[in-house]
């Protein structure tokens, strides 16, 4: 298999503090992989490093393709969808408007009605809500929104950032089940950074862990799981 | 009975001149969250640049439409000229530029055109308007195209992909950039757009107080005020803050002694301010909820 | 890296937050700067005496503004009519009622304070722009207030009132122009002192909260509504006392000296300088007073658009005014010591 986004020596940058330290990971095509880290250990910085939402230096490749250098948008039009930490919604536009947003750079304009609805299969919470405005749905329902607003680019690559935090536990694996469907039917390949590792890990089959802006191990997301280091502090038993 | 309810028609049909202006400043402010100080020295100059075509012989629609695709092309190039390298800028700083724009739009309009006073044309004619002495067919004709305006802003903004998107850029740039709008030119877009509208409040205005390079300072700030009156995220809202500002204005000069001409200003900002006490977002304007 | 994800970061506050060291210069530098100030006049014109002080006195108008948005993040297009109160009670004072001109300026002062602390109270219950068209009203309104026919007896009305200039006391062998430019120096060095000293007490930490998060200030058990009140009074008092001095050394005082553009030039100033840099107001000052002029002599037809174009060239080059210029300068020195 073929790397789909390959990550060469990332670092990144907050003003004078840096943020990454020569980060290099790679994703295969079609796998769905995880990115465990405590609190501040450049998750986030990661994602918003590969769609250069912060200063950073190193090689990310899209498909044989190098990302730097290209703003956030254009980015973004090569088929990479981010669902943001704070899901990101408009919320003072509807459900649908926010979905229409996700396709706003598409050009087959007749099968985007057909990918709502689809949308609306996969989240039927969001039919019922398609004419109310986004701010006024719960923290998992605007979950769902993110998510759909992100696949509704038709995204060869996906990036989510914490979609479990704030959520009950039964709405994230429900959240969940549905990454994983999206994953397998869809082939769209996924990056999930999350601190809820023990789900993350049953969900994933590739695993990256990071500490301090590094990357400390990586593998098969069974093995990851089964290792005592990771044990110990991701999963708390 | 009677002097009220003329001064109210007088008040809908001077009304009429700041609800265009407002609408103009709505637009703006959508687009980059600022109040644009300059914005009636450009619709100043748009008005010049129709009256300059007509003076070379283009007949008053050609000139009408050509003043607007060439304000439109204007606020863009002054957006990525001016202010696109200011997008990292404090705040502050960016409204020094916009009275810096002021003070160099008033300055070359002068030197080009001179100070002197200009009749300008209107297409409406300038008749009693139904019979009324007070509402003549131009200013009549002004409240139809303001309306028409409002009307049309409502469809893009609401039905076409790229209204939606610049909506997108103005509530959340970050959101906006992730689903790939780019949020960089719909400000330049929004500049281009608040420019022409701002040249077809000009147009209007014109064959009212007349065509000179001072002719938008006072309306300007009732635009201003308007459109803070009934909400700075309403075009709709800015259209009825400018007719109540009018009204408003009338009123007092009539009724509260000792007001005159020169106070009327002042009260027609101290009742806006009243009513934003209470009111803070406005008359129609969504209200804000500041997260910790 | 790409310009348009930069900015992306973090959204930039109204006033950024500046630590209260920044906001001051070294002693040392102080110290030259005040040696200048005072060796200066011996060598100049009278004119340019006059320019000077009146540099000084644009000074402490926007040091005013500055101490309302760089202190506590609010803003205020009124400052001309805080400015144009200080002028017309000094005036009255000294023409009317033949008090010494030097004692007007404290009561110019407590006037100021007394109308902005008035009119804080209740508008500043709005924020952001509403506050600024609310102070934009006041500075409109003051010129024909001060027009007002039944205040023409003391005001003298639209022709406004013409002031006795004061010479120098104790037989000092100064002209009146040398004198007053010292005597101001003396009250600007007073008022820079005080200012300072004000941002670093309890009540400036106060102000300052304010500036950088209202909800946690007020968590903290910040009483906003009475600081942001206070900040306001005290901006308008120290605004007055500028207009006290200027009726002075200016010696005439009239309505339409105190319009809108009054507020803006003192905007522009505090911009220049730096939001939030005290020395900046000064320098800020200066260009108010000196770019008009220039723009005017490189051409006189299109003055206000050289006058636009000069201001475009410094907030391009600086945007972030003069403090951005203080602080490249302490770096450069920084590197040349280590070196």
């Amino acid at each position: 298999m073929t790397a789909m986004l390959n990550v060469k020596d990332l670092r990144a940058y907050y003003g004078q503090v840096q943020a990454l330290h020569g980060l290099t990971f790679a994703l295969n095509e079609g796998s769905l992989t995880t990115l465990l880290g405590a609190n501040g250990a450049g998750k986030t910085t990661t994602l918003r490093a590969i769609c250069n939402m912060v200063r950073s230096t190193g090689a990310i490749e899209f498909e044989g393709k190098p990302l730097s250098g290209k703003s956030t948008e254009n980015v973004v039009r090569l088929g990479i969808a981010h669902v943001p930490q704070g899901r990101g919604t408009f919320t003072t536009m509807t459900v649908e408007e926010n979905l229409q947003l996700g396709a706003i750079t598409r050009t087959d304009r007749k099968n985007i009605v057909a990918d709502i609805e689809r949308m609306y299969e996969h989240f039927p919470v969001l039919k019922e809500r398609h004419t109310q405005q986004a701010g006024t749905l719960s923290g998992g329902e605007q979950q769902m929104l993110a998510v759909a607003r992100a696949l509704m680019l038709r995204p060869r690559l996906m990036l989510l950032d914490e979609p479990s935090f704030g959520l009950a536990p039964l709405i994230v694996r429900e959240l969940f089940k549905i990454l994983g469907k999206i994953n397998r039917e869809d082939k769209v390949t996924i990056l999930v950074v999350e601190q809820n590792a023990q789900l993350a890990l049953e969900l994933a089959d590739q695993a990256y862990v990071i500490e301090t802006g590094k990357i400390v191990m990586s593998g098969n997301a069974k093995e990851i799981a089964s290792n005592e280091d990771v044990r110990k502090s991701y999963l708390g038993y | 009975m009677e002097l009220f309810t003329n001064q109210v028609l007088a008040g809908i049909a001077t009304g009429a001149i700041y609800a265009c202006m407002a609408l103009a400043v709505v637009m703006i402010y959508q687009a980059i969250d600022h109040l644009n100080f300059a914005q009636g020295e450009m619709a100043m100059f748009s008005t010049f640049i129709s009256w300059q075509l007509m003076q070379w012989g283009v007949p008053y629609w050609w000139s009408f439409i050509l003043t607007l695709a060439i304000s439109f092309a204007g606020g863009i190039l002054i957006e990525r000229l001016l202010f696109k390298p200011l997008a990292k800028a404090p705040v502050l700083t960016n409204v020094a530029g916009f009275i810096a724009l002021f003070a160099i739009v008033n300055s070359v309009a002068g030197l080009i055109w001179d100070f002197t006073i200009k009749q300008y044309p209107t297409p409406f004619g300038s008749a009693p308007f139904l019979g009324s002495q007070l509402i003549s067919t131009h200013q009549a004709g002004m409240i139809g195209v303001t309306l028409l305006m409002l009307v049309g802003l409502y469809l893009f903004f609401q039905f076409t992909r790229i209204g939606l998107a610049m909506r997108a850029a103005a509530a959340l740039p970050e959101s906006a950039r992730l689903v790939g709008v780019n949020t960089s030119w719909m400000i330049a877009l929004g500049w281009g757009m608040a420019s022409a509208i701002g040249a077809v409040a000009g147009i209007l205005i014109a064959p009212v107080v007349f065509l000179e390079p001072n002719m938008m300072g006072g309306v300007l700030v009732y635009g201003f005020a308007a459109a803070v009156l009934g909400g700075l995220s309403s075009p709709l809202g800015a259209v009825i803050g400018g007719f109540l500002v009018g009204v408003f204005e009338n009123l007092a000069g009539t009724y509260i002694p000792g007001v005159g001409n020169e106070l009327k200003l002042p009260i027609a900002l101290a009742l806006i301010i009243t009513v934003l006490v209470f009111k803070p977002a406005g008359l129609f304007g969504r209200a804000i909820v500041k997260r910790v | 890296m790409s310009a348009a994800a930069e900015d992306t970061v973090t959204e930039a506050p109204a006033v950024e937050a500046v630590p209260k060291r920044a906001m001051t210069l070294g002693t040392g530098t102080s110290l030259v700067i005040l040696a200048a100030l005072l060796v200066t006049p011996v060598f100049v014109k009278n004119f340019v005496v006059f320019q000077m002080t009146m540099v000084m006195i644009y000074g402490i108008a926007v040091l005013a503004l500055n101490i309302l948005t760089g202190g506590s993040g609010q803003f205020s297009l009124g400052q001309s009519a805080f400015y144009a109160l200080g002028a017309y009670t000094s005036a009255v004072l000294m023409e009317n009622f033949n008090v010494n001109y030097a004692l007007t300026l404290p009561i110019a002062g407590l006037v100021s304070f007394g109308a902005g602390y008035l009119f804080g109270k209740p508008a500043l219950r709005l924020s952001g722009i509403y506050l600024a068209l609310a102070t934009f009203a006041l500075a409109v309104a003051m010129p024909q207030l001060l027009k007002l026919h039944f205040l023409e007896h003391w005001t003298g009305g639209v022709q406004g009132l013409t002031v006795m200039k004061p010479d120098a006391p104790f037989g000092l062998p100064i002209g009146q122009d040398k004198w007053l430019y010292y005597f101001t120096l003396v009250i600007a060095l007073a008022i820079y002192i005080g200012s300072i000293n004000l941002l670093r007490s309890r009540s400036g930490r106060a102000f300052m909260s304010i500036r950088d998060n209202e909800i946690a200030a007020s968590a903290m058990g910040v009483d906003v509504a009475q600081y942001k009140t206070l900040a306001f009074g005290v901006s308008a008092g120290i605004t007055g006392i500028a207009g006290g001095l200027s009726a002075i050394v200016v010696a005439f005082v009239a309505p339409d000296s105190y319009t809108i553009n009054l507020a803006i030039a003192l905007f522009l100033g505090m911009v220049v300088g730096g939001v939030g840099w005290l020395p900046g107001s000064f320098v800020g000052a200066a260009f108010i007073i000196f770019v008009p002029n220039i723009a005017e002599s490189i051409s006189k037809g299109l003055s206000g658009a050289v006058f636009g174009v000069l201001l475009f060239l410094v907030i391009f080059l600086v945007p972030h005014g003069a403090r951005q210029v203080a602080m490249l300068a302490q770096q450069m020195l920084g590197n040349l010591r280590k070196n």
